[in-house]
């Protein structure tokens, strides 16, 4: 039986095997190795090579029998598919608990490879192992600094659990969370799914301390019932963001009745994703922008959406992109229109988007932002336009007249006026344990822009524009509102 | 083996779970039809009743807006001759015609992966090439069945429209609910059809409804 101790072997070993080691930087043995030893894995690393070859400068073993006993939890097999069956029996004579197996030449490959896959997942299941793979790119957990895979990057460390039925989405998604700097905990792709799959993965995330949003890219199910039931108390313990490839290829089934030939495969699996609590995105980089809101902001127990803009056009967009979710544009409240009122010139736009018509001054912004964020009638705020004066700074700076004219002193003022801005938002955010989204294509365009750096340093996602984040934040509702439905409802008699 | 109801025996099976439907009645001559016509002042639909028929409309068996005792007289003449022998004709089903301008689809349909389904949509003519469609998996809480109606993209169908009254949420959300219990307690149910769903006077009245059985006990 595989336990909650089986993955913390995987994610959190005390020290590792690589088996299969290659002396060439080309193959997945070198690699792996590599990217163990060189992003801060503090345990043990053994490895293993058949001529016993120095790899990465450092002494191998002939086989796993010559390296100590009961020390590793969990052996990264790169060896060929030929040689795995006594290489977990050798590994759970060591006392390894875990093995993931990124070798081919499984049921990936034809009818004997799914033979092969079958007989190893049953020696494992015999040896007590807990065997990912095969077919797989590795896995991740930055808690443990460790980056146990065959391919780049390794995230800076965060609170988002990713689970993949293909590895380069895991690649993807950790990219992402390089560029915007919302980390990951624990990342896996799980090849074959052989012993266990990603609802197994998302299972073990509700339970991990380290991670509070599940982020997964699914293929297929085979066992559709089980999965949507396990799924939904996944849902019910933490987030869960999905994106499913193969929405398009879902054809009418051969259906006698109407209704049948309406309900499409992706359609059904929409639906149930609604109904089990997991918020299906449409894409990776929305299913990465719901994650991250997932990871760094409050959940909003409200609808009611105010948004502050330095200037007209964007405040446009997005009320534009409330329109398509369930999220209310509220009419500004009177006492929060008089507070607004005393704090900018006659020429705000009085109502919601509230358009400070370039008010903004190193004291207004934060008073507006406390009087917004923290107003009781207000559930959430979204603040557009942070970043222009220190992209305005940045030409200044990049230009021929500095640091002449006063040119230092203003550069200098506009990214501190950014930063300050950015973290009052973030401070009304805590302070009022409301979601305060923060977006601008600086995000993107600009990474070293005053704004978007104090985003990323307050632990906070910079939206790469109004409509993703109006869209990220709907999920953050809709999760709510799932959450309250079974505190108000019983299940239809049966 | 998959074998599918009556008309007349899918509303009397549906109607058990709370599927709302027109008062009907299931006559086999026209007395009785002009008898069950006399009582309302409405013009008339009248449909050939049986187990066999799949294609009520394209052969014609279905008349509607029959008003005035003669033409109830004769539609129901006319019904009765043009069944077929492995029609498994049972009667005219006879009805007031309803009136709403906004058709909807509702029904079980089994997905091999998920099993039984809650299937709502946009009815009417062009409803395969709008595709506004929702579905979930069965049973459905009440949640579940107000989140369909708000899943639908049409939502200001749901609404006042074009002189007619808002529909009544609720009772559209108890439609669907009746559809998942009839699921989960119809042995072998393999689907439902109730199409259209006609919004009269803003609550859902099914005018048709087809129920599918597999007889060999198994759901697939």
């Amino acid at each position: 039986m595989i336990s909650t101790d089986h993955f913390k072997a995987l994610f959190d070993p005390r020290a590792i095997v690589v088996a299969g080691a290659s002396t060439h930087p080309g193959k997945f043995g070198f690699v792996a190795l590599h990217n163990i030893l060189s992003c801060g894995y503090a345990g043990d690393v053994f490895a293993t090579n058949r001529e016993r070859a120095e790899v990465l400068g450092r002494p191998t073993f002939a086989d796993l029998t010559e390296i100590p006993d009961g020390v590793a939890d969990l052996m990264f097999v790169c060896t060929p598919a030929i040689s795995n069956p006594d290489l977990l029996r050798q590994a759970a004579a060591k006392g390894i608990r875990a093995a993931f197996i990124a070798s081919a030449g499984y049921a990936e490959s034809g009818d004997e490879g799914k033979h092969r896959q079958a007989e190893l997942v049953a020696l494992a299941d015999e040896l007590d192992l807990l065997l990912i793979g095969p077919n797989g790119q590795g896995l991740v957990s930055t808690p443990s600094h460790l980056c146990a895979q065959i391919v780049a990057p390794y995230p800076p460390p965060g609170r988002i659990g990713i689970a993949s039925q293909s590895g380069n989405f895991v690649s993807s998604f950790m990219n992402l969370s390089r560029q915007s700097g919302v980390g990951v905990s624990r990342a896996i792709s799980v090849g074959n799914a052989a012993q266990v799959g990603v609802i197994d993965m998302l299972e073990y995330y509700a339970e991990d301390p380290e991670t509070s949003v599940g982020l997964v890219y699914l293929e297929g199910v085979t066992d559709g019932r089980e999965f949507a039931d396990r799924l939904e108390a996944v849902c019910r313990r933490m987030p869960v963001v999905i994106v499913k490839g193969g929405a398009s290829g879902s054809g009418a089934k051969a259906a006698a009745s109407h209704t049948g030939s309406l309900a499409t495969d992706d359609r059904v699996f929409d639906g149930m994703c609604r109904q089990v609590g997991a918020a299906r995105a449409a894409s990776v980089s929305e299913a990465f922008d719901i994650a991250a809101a997932f990871a760094t902001l409050p959940i909003p127990t409200g609808p009611r959406l105010a948004i502050v803009t330095t200037v007209g056009g964007w405040g446009v967009l997005a009320a534009d992109a409330t329109a398509t979710t369930s999220l209310d544009l509220v009419e500004l409240p009177d006492d929060l229109r008089t507070t607004l009122d005393g704090l900018l010139p006659p020429r705000w736009s009085r109502n919601n988007p509230i358009d400070l018509a370039g008010g903004e001054t190193k004291d207004t912004v934060p008073a507006v932002l406390d009087a917004v964020v923290g107003h009781p009638d207000i559930d959430a705020t979204l603040v557009l336009g942070m970043g222009i004066q220190s992209n305005q700074g940045r030409l200044e700076r990049e230009g021929p007249f500095y640091p002449e004219h006063g040119l230092e002193r203003i550069v200098a003022f506009h990214d501190r006026q950014d930063s300050r801005y950015v973290e009052v938002a973030v401070a009304a955010s805590v302070a009022a344990r409301k979601p305060v989204l923060i977006a601008s294509e600086l995000a993107i365009a600009d990474p070293t822009n005053a704004a978007v750096t104090a985003v990323r340093e307050a632990d906070r996602y910079c939206f790469p524009s109004a409509e993703r984040a109006v869209k990220a934040l709907s999920f953050l509702y809709e999760r709510e509102r799932w959450l309250a439905s079974f505190a108000t409802e019983v299940p239809v008699s049966n | 083996m998959t074998t599918t109801l009556s008309e007349s025996d899918s509303k009397a099976l549906l109607s058990k779970f709370g599927v709302p439907f027109l008062p009907e009645a299931l006559v086999t001559s026209s007395d009785e039809a002009l008898a069950f016509a006399s009582r309302s002042n409405s013009p008339m639909a009248l449909k050939l009743c049986g187990a066999n028929i799949a294609h009520k409309s394209e052969r014609g068996l279905v008349h509607l807006g029959v008003k005035g005792p003669d033409a109830v007289r004769n539609s129901c003449q006319e019904l009765l001759q043009a069944a077929r022998p492995e029609d498994n004709a049972t009667g005219v089903l006879i009805a007031p015609m309803a009136n709403g301008l906004r058709e909807f689809i509702a029904g079980i349909s089994v997905d091999p992966l998920f099993g039984s389904t809650v299937v709502f949509g946009l009815g009417g003519v062009l409803a395969e090439a709008i595709a506004d469609v929702t579905v979930r998996l069965a049973p459905l809480r009440r949640h579940d069945a107000y989140d369909m109606l708000a899943s639908l993209r049409s939502q200001s169908l749901l609404g006042e429209f074009r002189g007619e009254s808002a529909v009544d949420l609720d009772a559209l959300a108890d439609l669907l609910c009746a559809l998942s219990t009839a699921s989960s307690e119809i042995e072998g149910l393999v689907s439902i059809d109730l199409n259209p769903v006609m919004i009269v006077d803003g609550f859902p009245v099914a005018l048709d409804a087809l129920v599918e059985i597999d007889q060999s006990g198994e759901t697939s």
